[in-house]
Formats: structure tokens, sequence, C-alpha cells
């Protein structure tokens, strides 16, 4: 571990610049006085239902991501490269997904293999030919990104669907803001707190061609008792909009409307955090409950806009990923500023061939799967993990690919034994409307396990809060 | 602009606070007449009356054979089998408070919220007999807690008014409900002061609805007077928890102030005002006469269809 990119110190062990305010101020802190703060942090987040439900407990029960009250710093210029690479990844996945659905430019150049896209389960054939408002597709995309070495920078995932953790970022920064007010305003920290006007302004920019007038946008979350319903009900409490379930909307006429004390309200933009399976029992899964009938068809008839669209998931399938370098290039033109991480399509025999004799120092995903289910770390999992992974994975090669663990870098955080090293990774939030929105920071996660490289909160990982300082 | 889901949370959420609340009062009763000696208890005063106060028998038979102090407090406080149980009511009403915390304050949210964290890792262990006075305590200051913190900060729209029809319609309930299991005691049986029983029968049902007191201060009766009673929980205008004092505040108050809002009627205006009237315009002795327990009977039915009438023109899903 010791090779690891360190964000705070240099290999000589002096302070990196940025993290100097911060450096200091953490010798004169005694491990009492910043576990009292998590406390307090806990108890503010518990009292106000800031929670995520783990699911395969007994009972759905909600949890509390734990919380590190040591921020993540970059440097200004650090964030201005991020920046650039993710607003160029970004514009790509859109351009991609347009082709995909249209005239498949990329395929008929060569770049990708023709079956990559028409025989991929993200395909939709229901979009082919649908041009949504301004052509966006993935409005929010939250890119995972890694970082490895002072100015490199992997992209592990592009989340295109339905991205979720902007409220950690949202409430890490309120708590931290609280928490130590002191050592906040030492920084020139680059602020947050407008995220939900921003995508407020990106649905009303992507309004469907045939709304007049003031659009109405609502978030339309499955309920509850799904993980992240804390989140929706935030969002839409902070742009101000109705925050409704599958049953609250249907389709009469050709246009689609909530049901409300009086009479239904014409609704013109859903920013929907269910996926594109439960969106419509009539066009998608027909047990679905989730979702609105019809509403798909009155979608392509460019009379409500769906967000993120269906069928933007084509973008960010992990067998697709291993082409993201081709992707970025033909569609802008540049070479990628954030690098892909070498991908190994399972599917392929000689890649197979070679996954399985190094299933020990690689780390094997589902080529569908989220959340941290369902993998493989080879360095950290035990010999019989990686035996029984290795039957499930002759079971069925096409369904995972396999990555090189990285060395992730680690930044200071506060753990049992007192400040230590931990692995971090970061997601920033990018919006793409009448034009393209870039929070300053983004969600950090981070492995509270010592040598751990999982930081999925379904996993026990915890949320930083992230400081982009200005210059 | 008020989705019907929200409207029906709201007036879930506030219904299945008052059901808590009252539930804590109704053990709080029987457990009280579970201390006195023999002599003073009546052999209809043991648990399994309670359990028919509750409205709980038939959960309560699926699940247990005897009618134990044990059974019965766990059946009516921790059971999840049982919808009305203070664990199931508590966790209904922040489930409903959960789906529309935007239209919730921020002390609101936070009222039910934290009654819900607590109460959720409650165990039976914790309910033993010199505890459960205190939770029971505990439970009413939530309630009110949540109660207080919805009047004082809820901005005076409908969808304050939907959560007063749930609360109001809810007790209403409960008052009626309570009456019609012991309305036997109430009835009129020439003169005389009662045995010791009957008073402490009479004086249970007062504290069932916390008017023990009340009824003093109201009637200045050195001893209860059944029809008293009777006339204090169905009639008083005074009372907050008398059948006429919530119709009042559902009649007049909320669904008033919902058609002001709104310009509309509907069938539940109707039945609201019916009902409001017949109780305004009844005395004691004709509602005796006619039978106390159909009076009761007929109020509960109309109760009832009110919330189906209510759900239907506000579309609740």
């Amino acid at each position: 571990m010791g090779d690891n990119f360190n964000e705070m110190l240099e290999a000589d062990g002096s302070v990196r610049p940025h993290y100097a305010i911060l450096h200091k101020w953490l010798e004169t802190q005694t491990p009492a006085n910043l576990r009292a703060k998590i406390r307090e942090a806990e108890s503010i987040f518990r009292r106000l239902g800031i929670t995520f439900a783990v699911y395969g407990t007994e009972e759905a029960s909600e949890r509390l991501i734990p919380f590190d009250i040591i921020p993540r710093i970059f440097a200004a210029s650090e964030w201005r490269l991020l920046e650039a690479g993710i607003a160029q990844r970004v514009g790509a996945l859109n351009a991609f997904i347009d082709d995909v659905y249209h005239r498949q430019e990329i395929v008929r150049a060569g770049k990708v293999p023709a079956e990559l896209i028409l025989q991929n389960e993200a395909y939709m054939p229901q979009m082919a030919g649908h041009s949504p408002a301004r052509n966006v597709y993935s409005h929010i995309i939250g890119t995972d990104i890694v970082r490895v070495g002072a100015n490199e920078f992997y992209v592990l995932e592009d989340n295109c669907r339905t991205p979720s953790g902007v409220s950690y970022m949202l409430e890490d920064r309120e708590a931290m803001m609280f928490l130590f007010p002191d050592l906040f305003a030492k920084h020139r920290v680059a602020p947050i707190e407008h995220y939900p006007e921003l995508l407020r302004q990106t649905l009303d920019s992507v309004a469907p061609p045939q709304c007049d007038g003031e659009p109405t946008c609502v978030v339309l979350s499955p309920g509850i008792y799904n993980s992240a319903f804390f989140e929706h009900a935030f969002l839409a409490d902070e742009m101000g909009v109705q925050l409704v379930t599958g049953d609250d909307l249907f389709v009469q006429d050709g246009w689609l409307y909530m049901r409300t004390t009086r009479a239904p309200v014409r609704v013109d933009v859903v920013y929907r955090r269910i996926d594109d399976d439960f969106l419509d029992p009539l066009t998608f899964n027909p047990a679905s409950t989730l979702g609105v009938p019809g509403i798909f068809d009155i979608y392509r008839a460019g009379r409500v806009t769906i967000v993120n669209a269906p069928g933007a998931g084509i973008a960010d399938d992990k067998a697709v990923y291993s082409f993201m370098p081709e992707i970025v290039e033909f569609y802008t033109g540049e070479k990628p500023i954030l690098n892909n991480v070498p991908t190994w399509r399972c599917s392929d025999a000689d890649s197979l061939a070679y996954v399985l004799e190094h299933l020990e120092e690689l780390v094997v995903k589902e080529v569908h799967g989220s959340g941290g289910y369902g993998m493989l770390v080879g360095p950290t999992a035990s010999k019989k993990e990686v035996a029984a992974f290795r039957q499930i994975l002759k079971k069925r090669p096409a369904n995972y690919i396999a990555q090189p663990t990285l060395a992730l870098s680690s930044c200071p955080t506060f753990v049992k034994s007192g400040v230590a090293p931990r692995h971090v990774d970061l997601r920033p939030f990018a919006l793409t409307g009448d034009r393209m929105r870039i929070t300053p920071g983004g969600f950090t996660r981070v492995a509270m396990k010592q040598g751990s490289l999982v930081v999925n909160s379904s996993q026990g990982g915890g949320t930083k809060d992230t400081w982009v300082l200005e210059d | 602009m008020l989705l019907g889901r929200t409207a029906a949370s709201l007036f879930w959420m506030a219904r299945y606070m008052e059901r808590a609340e009252n539930m804590a009062r109704l053990i709080e009763v029987s457990y009280r007449i579970s201390l006195m000696p023999k002599p003073f208890r009546a052999h209809q005063d043991d648990w399994s009356s309670t359990l028919k106060s509750a409205h709980c028998e038939a959960t309560f038979a699926d699940k247990y054979e005897t009618a134990s102090q044990e059974h019965v407090i766990q059946h009516l406080v921790l059971d999840r089998e049982n919808p009305s149980s203070i664990r199931t009511s508590m966790e209904t009403a922040r489930n409903n408070g959960r789906a529309v915390r935007t239209a919730l304050s921020r002390d609101v949210w936070e009222a039910l919220n934290a009654t819900w964290n607590e109460l959720s890792c409650l165990r039976m262990s914790q309910l033993s007999s010199d505890k459960l006075p205190a939770f029971l305590d505990w439970i009413k200051q939530r309630s009110m807690l949540f109660r207080g913190a919805m009047l004082g900060t809820a901005l005076r729209h409908d969808s304050f008014h939907f959560s007063q029809l749930g609360a109001f319609i809810e007790r209403a309930d409960n008052t009626a409900r309570i009456l019609d299991v012991k309305y036997h005691i109430l009835l009129p049986r020439g003169s005389g002061p009662g045995s010791s029983i009957d008073r402490q029968q009479w004086a249970s049902l007062l504290r069932s609805v916390s008017a023990h007191r009340a009824y003093r201060w109201a009637y200045r009766d050195a001893s209860y007077q059944p029809w008293n009673v009777a006339q204090f929980l169905i009639l008083n205008q005074a009372m907050p928890r008398s059948l006429l004092f919530c119709y009042d505040w559902i009649s007049n108050e909320s669904l008033a102030d919902i058609e002001k809002e709104y310009g509309e009627t509907w069938p539940c205006h109707d039945t609201a005002t019916e009902t409001m009237n017949l109780l305004a315009g009844a005395d004691m002795k004709q509602i005796f006469q006619n039978g106390l327990h159909e009076f009761l009977s007929d109020f509960i039915d109309r109760n009832n269809r009110l919330t189906a009438e209510i759900a239907s023109a506000y579309n609740f899903p």
C-alpha cells in the first residue's frame, strides 16, 4: 500500500500546499474531540432521516452512511483538469447515445462492433429514431473517478441512468459548515449548494417542444422503501417540485397528468428515479406497478420529457465502457483527458483464459451490475471466494468483465485508531440541458477499512465532504 | 396544488398518531384497574375487555389463546401483525409522513422521526409492570409534541386540514367505540348512587379519554352520574374528545376551510353537516330512549362513510 498516491502528503512526507491548513488543524485536534463531532453529525443525520436502506439485511433497515469528518481537498488546478475531462466525456456520452439511436455512424466507421450495440441488453430498440428535446439523453451523469497519481485520473464507471449520491454531497457540506465553521472559513471552498437550482434549470430547459409556458416538473420515485428515497424527497423539496410515485400520474388523451385533490395537473418533465424496465408496463415490464401506463408513447410523441431518457444505459454498459477511448475520440476529435481502465471482456475466449489465470490480481464485475454486489476483488478475496467465483465466471463468462486493481489514492480519514489514510473515489455530477453544468467537487466515497478498495455505501463505505479550492 | 396521495398520507399520518395515543390511554386505564384489589374489579374488567375496547379481538385471537396481561400488552403495544398496535401505528404514521415529508414542516417531521427511531428498538422486556406507565406517558407526550408541532408550524392550507380530518375522525371513532363497548354500565337503572364497582367503571371510562377531572369541573357532581358521563362524552361542546366537539371541528373548521379554498362541495360535506346537526340537536334522554347502542353504531357507520367520501372526493389513491 506504500506506493499509493497520498492526496495530503508528498512522497517525502511533506504536506501538499492545498492541504497545509487542514494538516495543521488536524494536529490540534484530539481523537476525543473528533469522536464527539462525529457523534454530533450522526445524531443530526439520524434526526433528519438522512438514511440509506441496505438490501439483503433482515428487513430493509435504514442505516446511516458513515460520515467522515475530514474533508477531501482539490486544488483549483487539479479541479480544472478534472472538470475538462468530465465535460469532454459527458459530451461524448450524449453524442454516442444520440448516434446509437439514429444513424450509428460510429458502427459504420468501424470504431465499435455492431453486435456490441444491437445485441446489448441495454440497447432499447423502442428508442430508435427518437430525438428528445435538445438531443440530450443523459441529463444527469455521475462519473465514478479514481486517482492514481498527481495528474492521473481513471474513470471506473459512467453512471448515465439514475445516478444517486448528490444529496450526500450536499448534506455532507451542510454538516461540515455546521461542525467546523472556523476550518471551513479558512479555505476558499467553491460553493455547491446551488446544485438543486442548476438541476431545476436543466429540467426546465429540456421541456418538450409541445410545452407552452412554464414547464411543470416532477420527481418520480419508487416510494419510501427505495434505498435512495431520502434523496428523491430532498431534491424535490429543494427544487420546489412535486415528489410523485407512479400511481400519482396517469396518461389521458395523449398527455401526462398528476392526480391532485382538485382537477388533474399536466406534467411536462419527469425526473424519474425508477429504472427503464419499470417505467411503463405497456411498453416494458408488464408486471411493473411503479411506472405509468402509456407514458412511453407520449414520450415518443414529444409531449413529455423523461430524464434521463430511456435507453441511456447503453452508454454506461460495462462492455461499451471498454470502447470509451474510441468513443471520446470519435465524437470530440480529441484524445481523452481521463483514462479508461484496461478491461478484459470475458465473452472473448482469450480474455476469459487470461482472467481465469489471473483472478487473484483482478477485479471482476458483472456487466450490468451496480452497487458493488456480485463482484470479486481478487487481491483481497480469500482462496475460497476466488474458487467459488471461478465457477460462476465459467458458467456465464459473457456476464463479466475484469480489470486490474488500481492503486487508489488515499486521503486522511478518521477511524478507530485515529487519523489514517483510506482509499477514496469521486463521483462528480454533470448536468446537461441547454448547456452543461458541473458542480465543483462531488460525492467522495471512502473505504473505511484499512486496505479495502470497495467504497460502495451498500458495502460499508463512508462519505466525505469534497472541497474544491478557488484560486 | 396538493397531490391526492399527499392528502391521503397527511390524513393517515395524523390518524395513526391519534390512534397510538388513544391506545396508550386505554392500556393505562386497564393497567390501573389491574392494580386494584379484587372487590373493586368487575368481572368484565379483565384484559379481554381491553382488547374489545381497542377493537383488536380478532388479531389477538389469531396469535394467542389466553388474554393474559403480558399477551395483551404485547399485542397492543408491539405486535406487527396488529395494525393498531402502538408500534405499527407509529410506524404507519411515520411512513406516511416520510412519503410526504416535503409537505411537512421540519418540526413535525422531527417529532415523527425521533419517536419512531426510539420506538423501533423497543423490546417486550422494557414493558414490564414497573416500566409500563413511564412508557405510556412517553407515547402520549410524543403524540402531543407532534400535535403541537402541527398546530404551531403548519401553514393553514388544505394540507393542514386533511391532517386534522384524519385526527378528528379517529378521535370520534375512538370515543364512540369505547362508549359502545361499555354502554351497558351507563344505562339508567333507577335512582341510587350506584355501587362502588359502578363508580369505578364510570371513572375508568372517563380516564380512558383523559376526562375524569374535566368531568368534575363540567358537572360539579360529587359522584358520577351515568347519564352525565354519556352526555359529557357525546354531546358536550367544550370536551375536546366528545363526538360533538370532533364533528364541530371536522365540519365547521376543516371541511369548511377546504371548501373555502377550493370553492367546491362534495357528498362528504353533506354527510359531515348532517352528523354535526344530529349531534347538535340531540338530547341524552332521547338517545337513551331510542337506544344508546343503536345510536353509537349508527354514528360509527356515518363516521366510516365520511372517510370513504373524503377519499373519493379528493382522489386518495
